[in-house]
């Protein structure tokens, strides 16, 4: 079995706010192996970003509270001391984030900023570094790499920006790559190219790759194995292939049916997840889905634990309906015919 | 959504080219021009949805601001109900404004977060002379048409999330009840599911109050669902237009067939199966647009003939029309009747290269994959 790098164990995140305490997660577990992609998938606000930062002590503050543990190699990154963690940002594990414009400084040049990375973290001289860099922007198909080296952020249109961000992430050849929502901001022909990226390089550097998005579509060919989050917690979790084949709880089934998709005839109204997602703050009772699930009943007042429901061992959900009973009802919410009012 | 009938079009745009002049140096002195929008024709029917699609920088944002006069078209025509609004001045557009609104992409930088909602909405209605008891009422009533709640009059748009800021939009841009909407990428910002909720209500207030759409997106799968046609643009240029369900499963543009075959299809086996074209490189720059056909650097089937004439666009019936000189999904038989001159003739469609239904089939492999 591969080398396992992440175990995440009962992880909770709280902030401290003037309107009280926002449980941004609420109890998530995971593990991540060498080799493997793991998507996480939730609307805005489930906490799957919050989740992803936590990974690498970018969330610590003096209002925030942890819960549980973050394992990376056996050692607790919560536990970390800012020297340590420093160790590990960008050397073991670099986090690629959706916006490039925002996260690229516009008054260094792209090369400076991907050598600054491997200064940092490797003591090389200016030349080396450099050079690294060229490497780096060539391996992401940065085209005339050698003088796209000196240019702006402001030179490169949004898809470059990506890809030197990625460029950058790569530079210490970190075991784990964290991408949160690296194609929101881009076209669909761009999106296509750094997901074949991402997958690329994920071999070559023999690294895994955490991929946070909202949208499942862009998950379905490279994750090996998906959660789906909801109000700070884990709701579904299973291998890709039983997510979309066999999905246990009614958001995965809504977020699935709003997709309009082009594999299939034209559907007349596309299936929508009725109202917004619940406060943080004042989370409702029971499951937290319950106040938009259209399957609610009386049972769902009771909050169900994550739990192996279905006959395939690892496929974790959070819904109390039958098997047989869920089997039935999400036929029409993923064929796209029920439309919620 | 509403087929299009027959019968003078609500809207015609000629010929249009909207282009921004480049100034450099101390007498800033015009050095070149940026061919945001270059000579594009198309018309739209009353109560249809056309669909403009493209990457970004295609123009497809340019053309919608020109349509609405946000912007003044460098040549051509923009008809709207038999008038010819391109040259208007400003008092003259005026009463126009009225008719045509626009709906923004970023629903949080398209409200002002200093006022409040009612005053939000209500301010086109203040400008066109609602009195303010009137207003207060209508204000109220648009909210509940979009699905938010008349309570919602006094709040800040900062108290909404990215959904419901998009929803004021909406509100906002029916105020003076038009009669076309040119919505630009209205739920690109959004997640699927709130994204699907979006739509839902566009198709909704179409039938309700009868509207036009123009609507612009990058991702043909949200166009597809709304449009009963589709215009698609590459580099200033329209290189494809037809009924939606037509472009869909026969493209003729091979650019076209890689826009539809970009689309990520939540569905792991056909995800894995089919082959994706994935185009290389970025849209080239539209100051010093490529010779010939615009899209011949990053097409897999590019011949010399590509390089130096610019395919013109052509009719393959149906309504279909496309500017290629290697049509896809053409048969012989629509080849030899489809001309749109007597000079012009696209070239022979090559055989073998014809992809079937994108998602089901497999596309010949990308030549070179750099």
């Amino acid at each position: 079995m591969a080398e396992r790098l992440i175990e995440v164990k009962g992880l909770k995140v709280q902030f401290a706010t003037e309107d009280g305490i926002v449980r941004a997660v609420d109890g998530v577990d995971f593990q991540l192996s060498r080799g493997e992609v793991l998507g996480i998938v939730g609307e805005s606000g489930s906490g799957k970003s919050v989740t992803a930062m936590t990974l690498l002590g970018l969330t610590r503050d003096r209002n925030t509270d942890f819960e549980g543990e973050v394992l990376y190699k056996g050692r607790n990154v919560l536990a970390m001391n800012e020297d340590e963690l420093q160790d590990v940002r960008g050397n073991e594990m670099s986090m690629i984030f959706q916006d490039p414009m925002t996260s690229l400084n516009p008054v260094y040049t792209i090369g400076a900023q991907i050598s600054e990375a491997i200064q940092v973290h490797e003591r090389a001289d200016k030349t080396t570094a450099r050079r690294r860099a060229i490497d780096l922007l060539k391996q992401v198909g940065i085209p005339n790499a050698d003088d796209r080296v000196d240019n702006y952020p402001h030179e490169f249109s949004g898809g470059m920006r990506q890809r030197a961000m990625i460029a950058m992430a790569l530079a210490c050849n970190p075991d784990v790559l964290i991408a949160d929502e690296p194609t929101t901001a881009l076209d669909v022909t761009i999106q296509a190219q750094i997901i074949e990226l991402i997958d690329r390089l994920k071999d070559e550097f023999n690294s895994a790759v955490i991929l946070i998005t909202h949208d499942l579509g862009v998950v379905a060919e490279i994750a090996d194995e998906i959660i789906v989050m909801y109000a700070g917690r884990v709701v579904e979790r299973a291998s890709t292939r039983d997510l979309f084949y066999d999905p246990q709880m009614p958001y995965t089934w809504g977020l699935l049916g709003s997709i309009p998709r082009l594999d299939r005839p034209k559907q007349d109204r596309l299936h929508s997840i009725k109202g917004t997602p619940p406060s943080l703050i004042r989370a409702p009772r029971g499951c937290k889905f319950r106040p938009r699930c259209p399957h609610a009943f009386d049972k769902c007042m009771e909050e169900p634990m994550l739990e192996n429901r279905v006959e395939t061992p690892g496929h974790l959900d959070r819904c109390w309906l039958s098997v047989a009973e869920k089997r039935q009802l999400r036929e029409k919410t993923l064929s796209g015919e029920e439309a919620a009012a | 959504m509403s087929a299009a009938n027959g019968g003078d079009p609500l809207l015609d745009v000629r010929s249009v080219k909207t282009y921004f002049p480049i100034r450099k140096g101390l007498l800033q002195r015009v050095v070149g021009h940026v061919h945001a929008v270059d000579d594009v024709t198309l018309s739209v029917q009353e109560g249809e949805t056309l669909g403009l699609v493209g990457e970004s920088g295609c123009g497809k944002s340019t053309l919608g601001r020109t349509i609405v006069r946000l912007l003044e078209p460098t040549e051509g025509a923009v008809i709207f109900e038999g008038r010819d609004i391109s040259k208007l001045g400003t008092r003259k557009l005026r009463p126009l404004r009225r008719e045509m609104q626009m709906v923004f992409q970023d629903p949080y930088a398209s409200l002002n977060p200093r006022k409040r909602v009612g005053s939000i909405i209500g301010t086109p209605l203040k400008i066109h002379g609602v009195d303010k008891g009137e207003r207060r009422q209508r204000v109220q009533e648009l909210l509940e048409t979009v699905g938010l709640s008349p309570e919602h009059y006094n709040r800040f748009p900062h108290e909404f999330s990215g959904g419901q800021r998009q929803r004021i939009g909406v509100a906002r841009a029916l105020a003076l009840r038009p009669k076309l909407i040119v919505a630009d990428e209205p739920v690109s910002a959004l997640d699927v599911s709130i994204q699907s909720q979006m739509l839902n209500l566009l198709d909704d207030l179409q039938k309700e109050l009868s509207l036009t759409y123009i609507f612009i997106a990058h991702d043909l799968g949200v166009v597809r669902h709304v449009s009963n046609r589709i215009a698609v643009m590459y580099l200033g240029k329209l290189v494809e237009l037809s009924p939606a369900e037509e472009l869909y499963q026969r493209p003729i543009m091979p650019y076209t067939e890689a826009l539809l075959s970009a689309v990520p299809i939540p569905d792991p086996d056909l995800s894995k199966e089919r082959e994706r074209i994935v185009l290389q490189g970025d849209v080239p720059s539209p100051i010093n647009p490529p010779s010939g056909c615009r899209f011949h650097p990053r097409c897999r089937y590019m011949t010399d003939i590509c390089k130096e004439v610019e395919p013109p666009l052509t009719h393959y019936g149906k309504g279909h029309y496309a500017a290629c000189h290697h049509p896809l999904n053409v048969d012989k038989e629509t080849l030899a009747r489809a001309t749109v001159s007597d000079r012009y003739t696209p070239a022979a469609a090559d055989e073998g290269v014809k992809p079937e239904e994108p998602g089901k089939g497999k596309a010949s492999p990308i030549p070179d994959s750099g």
